[in-house]
């Protein structure tokens, strides 16, 4: 069983117990422990089930790397699936439970799949679900949704807070062991500005496990020397429990901070993501043990070795009185080591037939019983291990001895952590000595100034060995700090050395193990990828590793096959007959391991998701009951819904008491730019379709932009306010568009035009005073002259009205007598206010944005986005009156020449009236005879805007339809979704007021 | 992640403050212009693995455009300069060649 | 006529780092030529505050000029006396090309006060804010969350903070949310 021992454990702080829960358990810890180590202490080995087959599955590592650990914490507002036992700080209260099994861990019903595996092989979904097509929806899509996915999806609202934070830094120095400490050391003392993280809780990495000596201090006195002296450095930056995330061009580097994670009940965001840019990134990031491929190594108790002494040495856990330890290199020699000295029984199966360096003499001395040339032929156990066959390596598997024991350390050797090197397009030498990838000096990631800004040190760059650890970070660091100009200070640090034994490559335990043995041999532990996986899907064909990666799945569970991925191309590189360079490796993608979506979000969740814009009106609009639209970032009243009325009713409340009394809507959203300057009206004239320069000071014109590609991009009125100055109102989603569409034109194209272009969209709120009652209340209300005569249609004056400094527009986008009134922002409200309350007695109201959509329809105007969609041009629309034939050019001019837009099959607009009143569906297309080539019915229109007209009482809308103008009183058939039809008969688009008397009165 | 620094206000301005506006230089054809010319102008882009020139707004900053030669396969930034201009001045030309010998993009080397 | 409101209402939230409405600010959008006497001189007449510098900004007070770009400047006058100050402005530079507007109500204003103000910035804009690097009179135009904003020190635990009307309370939100997720014991 793995227990506490009485003594020992680094990290521990035994003085301070903390208490949690395993699938309700109630179980305790210290202060220090992980929730790994807190459950091996608990003799909790079995922690899951794997992804396909079920099988039990244990811890196997102690860091990032761990596949198995997996488990759902928190509860409703802090709940969160796959969170790793490995990395998960041990705090009191903490709620875990295990996943992916039912109906419990111990017996899980799902486990008949590991009974069915020979009929569950590589690509198996691939090859099962392809037939018959009609499975697809009603059959395989709910069983692999079922089957998809360990942890459970949170179903309560994330109820912590998210920050970012952005950061510039000479240096970002990504890991905190030696070699990092080393590093940041050396690049603070050169005086530059020095970010160093650290994933875990502490700095130090392995050293403070495994020991050495640096400039003759024992490596963890050492440690807290150079910890102390970067904490004091002011342009140094130290950051614990930050992972390096993510490398990404021009030195953007993403940090993941999870200050909260231990510490649930504290202030201050849960997670925090930085977004660094740093001139130069050393990522110190370490190596990852590489587990050993024998039959047997997924039952629980078979561990990483360092993981194995990483509890014993770091947390005093034990995970077995009686440990067998397989390996092909000295590195597992400390485990046995620090078993033996710990009291506990080990046995060394050393794969090289040489054994080891001073290790090997120092397990020998130790009286440990080391047998060299020998490995597992197989584990034996169910939900833990009991015992271990023993074989020569170098055979098939023949049975040598039996073991009994209920741990299995292995090491297969290290391998670099380079995903940081290559997540920007670092790339790797395969090292035949050491049997790794490591990066490639010559071929770094490239910087905006096309120089390398990635440098490896330490383990991440292949130097394993403590002494060539801190020799090789000093000169990673003397570099970097070269590169940015500083100046190095100080000496290297000199480490102390031990002789050591080179590594045998063992990708096959036994060598030449057979096909019953290499079935029971794990490369990828959470999605269950076994050996033979890898084998077929070669025999089938895969050459390439992307492909073998997705057939298999090997390495595309959470891990990212951080323990998989080598074992796996060198199994495929076996079987392939090639040399593993030449199948090479998958991509490292970022993240390191995965970052919760919420620290990508920030701050910017709930109330903050997204901006907002508000008009001065809002918060009224708020008040009374407005059922809001979005346009754009914009909200916008949709209606003013009143006590029993459906959105509907008010709908046509609004449109009714609009046309006969007296409406009010807020136009402030509607973009306003000043164009000014001696050019402005040449600038206008190629930016407009239609002639602005010509428009006498005081008046309006209504006006169309095109692209330059000739399809209709914006609309609205122009007015001339002096000899050189114009306001152009554009959309309410137009204006910055628009705004940036001018800026184009004016400074990359005729920047010799004296031009200048002022967004003043927010300084107004506008008012749209609409109604025949509309100049009454503007009367009562009094200032200046409204009448006819002196503010005649498409005019606009400045003035006062109620004590309000305005500026008043005569112009209907209604077709009833209408004033848009402009006032700064600040007293919009009070104008609004002021004018519902002088017009009360001419029945006001306020309307909505669909009141304002039905109008307009019904009047036959049309609108940017319903009856234009990117393919529109005002051609299309019967505008061929806004497109000025005086002017040599302007903007979509030439393109209105070309073939197709000139082409009289074009479909134009027309008004659509339904036979029975009915309303058209939005989108509807009208059907012609025959089918085209895909056998669907062939079209001849579209509707473009329909609406119920409570005007006319019956449905009206708006089409493009194939030679539409020239076919008015003929009669469209539109299917509708749900299998009827409506037919409606093709009119003048304009249903109200054909010779706009209403708005000119 | 790109960082460009604005000709403009000198400000070396994260990806996020940057709208992109696609290829510079490119010269305007209007009314009078053959349709392969519009054609052209309006539609034909160059793909370049390699150097290629771009045009760059500074949208959350100086609200100005701007032009940047940079390599579209590392990232490399040559140099950035004013959108005033209807081919790259020397110096820009000058740096591009110094890491690229030989470079070429349209009519331009 | 009524008493002028701004987005925000003289909201405050007090905190580690305060954030709260600047109030009722007069503003003029100047473009024009920033190199001609005419438009130096009148920068300062209005405001009695020197011409700055490219990515500077400077005040008196209620009156201040922040560099917004190469061809315009923020003029920023009590309230109340921003008529006066454009017609001013265009008296004096009548017959030059330029343009100016009045953009007081366009925007909201809010300071950031408190030492931690530095790093309330950081958290939202992709700006470099170590004290090194930005300094008391430093004019930055960039984004705060998703919205365009511009930001400079008045002095060093305190923050102005320009953006446009419509998103002033989100920005307002924006900056209480990050100033109440407390200090990343950074700058």
């Amino acid at each position: 069983m793995s227990t506490r021992l009485a003594e020992g454990g680094i990290y521990l702080d035994r003085s301070e117990k903390r208490t949690f829960t395993f699938n309700g358990k109630r179980l305790s810890g210290f202060a220090g422990d992980t929730l790994a180590s807190a459950l091996l202490a608990n003799d909790q080995m079995l922690v899951g089930r794997s992804f396909k087959y079920h099988r039990p599955r244990g811890i196997v590592a102690s860091g990032a790397e761990e596949p198995n650990g997996l488990v759902n914490m928190g509860k409703f507002g802090t709940f969160e699936p796959n969170q790793r036992v490995t990395t998960t700080e041990l705090f009191d209260g903490l709620q875990a439970e295990s996943q992916n099994h039912w109906p419990s861990l111990e017996f899980d019903v799902g486990a008949i799949n590991a009974k069915l595996s020979k009929f569950l092989p590589a690509g198996f979904y691939y090859k099962m679900f392809i037939h018959p097509r009609s499975f697809w929806k009603h059959v395989y899509e709910p069983f692999i949704r079922k089957s998809a996915g360990l942890g459970k999806a949170p179903k309560s609202r994330d109820e912590d807070t998210y920050e970012h934070f952005h950061m510039h830094v000479d240096v970002l120095v990504v890991g905190a062991g030696v070699a990092g400490l080393t590093s940041a050391l050396v690049a603070g003392r050169a005086g530059l500005r020095v970010l160093l993280v650290e994933q875990t809780s502490r700095c130090g990495g392995r050293a403070l496990i495994d020991g050495g000596q640096i400039d003759g201090l024992d490596v963890a006195d050492w440690v807290g020397q150079t910890w102390g002296e970067l904490n004091a450095m002011p342009n140094v930056t130290v950051r614990t429990r930050t992972m390096g995330a993510g490398v990404y061009d021009h030195g953007y580097v993403i940090c993941y901070e999870r200050p909260g994670d231990h510490q649930p009940d504290a202030d201050g965001p849960r997670h925090r993501l930085w977004n660094v840019r740093a001139h130069q990134v050393i990522t110190a990031t370490g190596a990852i043990e590489r587990p050993l491929s024998f039959a047997g190594n997924d039952i629980p108790g078979v561990m990483l070795a360092s993981a194995v002494r990483d509890y014993l040495t770091g947390f005093g856990v034990s995970v077995g009185d009686r440990v067998v330890v397989a390996t092909n290199n000295d590195d597992a020699y400390r485990t046995a080591i620090t078993l033996h000295k710990a009291g506990l029984v080990v046995t060394v199966l050393d794969a090289r037939p040489e054994g080891a360096g001073d290790a090997g003499l120092r397990a020998d001395e130790l009286g440990i019983p080391v047998h060299k040339g020998r490995g597992i032929a197989k584990v034996h156990g169910g939900k833990r291990v009991t015992s271990v066959d023993v074989c020569s390596q170098a055979g098939e598997g023949a049975v040598l001895e039996s073991i009994e024991c209920d741990a299995v350390a292995m090491s297969g050797g290290w391998s670099p952590v380079v995903h940081l090197w290559s997540h920007c397009g670092g790339k790797l030498n395969w090292d035949e000595e050491h049997a790794m990838f490591r990066p490639d000096p010559a071929r770094p990631p490239l910087g905006a100034n096309g120089e390398g800004f990635v440098v490896p040190a330490g383990a991440a760059n292949g130097a394993l060995l403590h002494h060539d650890v801190v020799h090789d970070a000093w000169a990673a660091a003397c570099t970097t700090v070269d590169t940015l100009g500083a100046k190095v200070s100080g000496k290297a640090p000199e480490p102390s050395d031990e002789s050591t034994k080179p590594m045998t490559p063992v990708w096959m335990m036994p060598q030449g193990a057979k096909r019953v043995l290499r079935e029971k041999a794990w490369l990828d532990y959470q999605n269950d990828v076994k050996v033979s996986d890898v084998q077929l899907a070669a025999r089938e064909g895969y050459e390439s590793v992307e492909h073998t990666k997705r057939y298999t799945t090997l390495g595309m569970a959470t891990d990212q096959g951080k323990l998989s991925n080598i074992n796996g191309l060198a199994t495929l590189s076996g079987e392939l007959n090639k040399p593993i360079p030449e199948v090479g490796t998958t991509t490292f993608r970022p993240p390191y391991t995965p970052i919760s979506l919420a620290s990508i979000t920030g701050v910017a969740k709930g109330d903050l998701f997204q901006p907002v814009r508000k008009t001065p009106m809002h918060d009224w609009h708020v008040a009374h009951d407005a059922d809001f639209e979005p346009v754009g970032q914009w909200r916008r009243p949709y209606a003013f819904v009143r006590d029993g009325e459906s959105v509907h009713d008010a709908v046509m409340r609004e449109v009714k008491n609009t046309r006969q009394a007296l409406g009010l809507l807020d136009a402030s959203t509607l973009g306003k730019l000043i164009v000014k300057g001696p050019d402005a009206g040449k600038f206008l004239d190629m930016m407009y379709t239609n002639m602005m320069s010509t428009l006498p000071i005081g008046k309006c014109r209504y006006g169309l932009m095109c692209s330059e590609n000739g399809f209709l991009s914006d609309d609205g009125v122009v007015a001339r306010i002096s000899e050189d100055e114009w306001l152009c109102h554009t959309t309410t989603g137009g204006a910055d568009r628009i705004h940036a569409h001018m800026e184009d034109w004016l400074q990359c194209e005729w920047w010799d035009w004296k031009v200048y272009v002022t967004n003043v969209t927010e300084q107004y709120a506008q008012v749209a005073v609409v109604g025949p009652n509309a100049r009454k209340v503007l009367e009562k209300l009094g200032g200046m002259d409204v009448s006819k005569e002196t503010l005649p249609f498409m005019q606009w004056a400045d003035g006062e009205i109620g004590g309000f400094k305005v500026r008043v527009y005569r112009i209907s986008f209604s077709g009833e007598l209408s004033y848009e009134i402009a006032v700064d922002a600040g007293h919009g409200l009070a104008f609004w206010e002021a004018l519902l309350e002088a017009g009360e007695e001419f029945g006001v109201m306020p309307y909505g944005t669909e009141c304002l959509h039905i109008m307009r329809a019904e009047k036959g105007f049309i609108m940017i986005g319903d009856e234009t969609d990117g393919t529109i041009i005002p051609q299309d629309l019967n505008l061929n009156w806004a497109l000025s034939k005086k002017k040599d050019d302007y903007l979509g001019k030439r393109a209105h020449e070309r073939e197709f837009m000139a082409d009289p099959n074009r479909w134009k607009l027309v008004g659509l009236e339904t036979l029975d009143g009915s309303v058209i569906p939005d989108g509807a297309y009208a059907v012609a005879e025959g089918d085209n080539a895909n056998g669907q019915r062939n079209t001849e229109g579209r509707v473009t805007s329909t609406y119920h007209s409570p005007t006319l009482d019956r449905g009206i809308a708006m089409g493009l339809v194939l030679h539409g103008p020239k076919r008015m009183g003929e009669i469209l058939t539109f299917p509708k979704v749900d299998g009827g039809e409506v037919k409606a008969k093709i009119v003048d688009p304009v249903f109200y007021d054909k010779d706009g008397e209403k708005q000119n009165v | 992640m790109l960082t460009l620094q604005c000709p403009y206000c000198g400000v070396d301005a994260d990806e996020t403050e940057l709208s992109p506006g696609g290829e510079a230089h490119l010269k305007r054809f209007g009314p009078g212009s053959t349709d392969e010319e519009f054609e052209d102008y309006l539609f034909a882009r160059q793909n370049p693995k390699g150097v290629h020139f771009e045009r760059w707004r500074h949208a959350y900053g100086c609200g100005k455009w701007f032009l940047a030669a940079r390599c579209t396969m590392t990232l490399e930034v040559f140099g950035t300069y004013s959108a005033q201009t209807t081919e790259p001045p020397q110096t820009i030309k000058d740096a591009i060649t110094a890491k690229r010998p030989g470079w070429t993009w349209g009519t331009l080397s | 006529m009524s008493e002028p409101v701004t987005e925000l209402g003289g909201k405050v939230v007090e905190g580690w780092v305060t954030v709260r409405d600047a109030g009722l600010c007069g503003m003029i959008t100047l473009r024009g030529d920033l190199e001609s006497k005419a438009v130096k001189d009148i920068c300062k007449k209005v405001t009695g505050v020197a011409f700055p510098k490219p990515l500077s900004a400077g005040a008196d007070g209620r009156s201040g000029l922040c560099w917004m770009s190469p061809d315009e400047m923020l003029v920023m006058v009590p309230y109340a006396d921003v008529q006066m100050a454009l017609s001013d402005i265009h008296s004096a530079l009548q017959g030059t090309h330029y343009a100016a507007e009045n953009v007081s109500d366009a925007r909201s204003v809010m300071f950031l006060e408190g030492a931690g103000a530095r790093e309330v910035v950081a958290k939202l804009a992709p700006v470099d804010l170590h004290p090194d690097h930005f300094k008391v009179g430093d004019f930055r135009r960039s984004r705060l969350g998703q919205v365009a904003a511009a930001f400079w020190m008045r002095d060093e635990e305190t923050f102005e903070i320009v953006c446009f009307r419509s998103v002033g309370d989100y920005c307002f939100s924006l900056l209480s949310a990050s100033a109440e997720a407390g200090p990343v014991s950074v700058f």
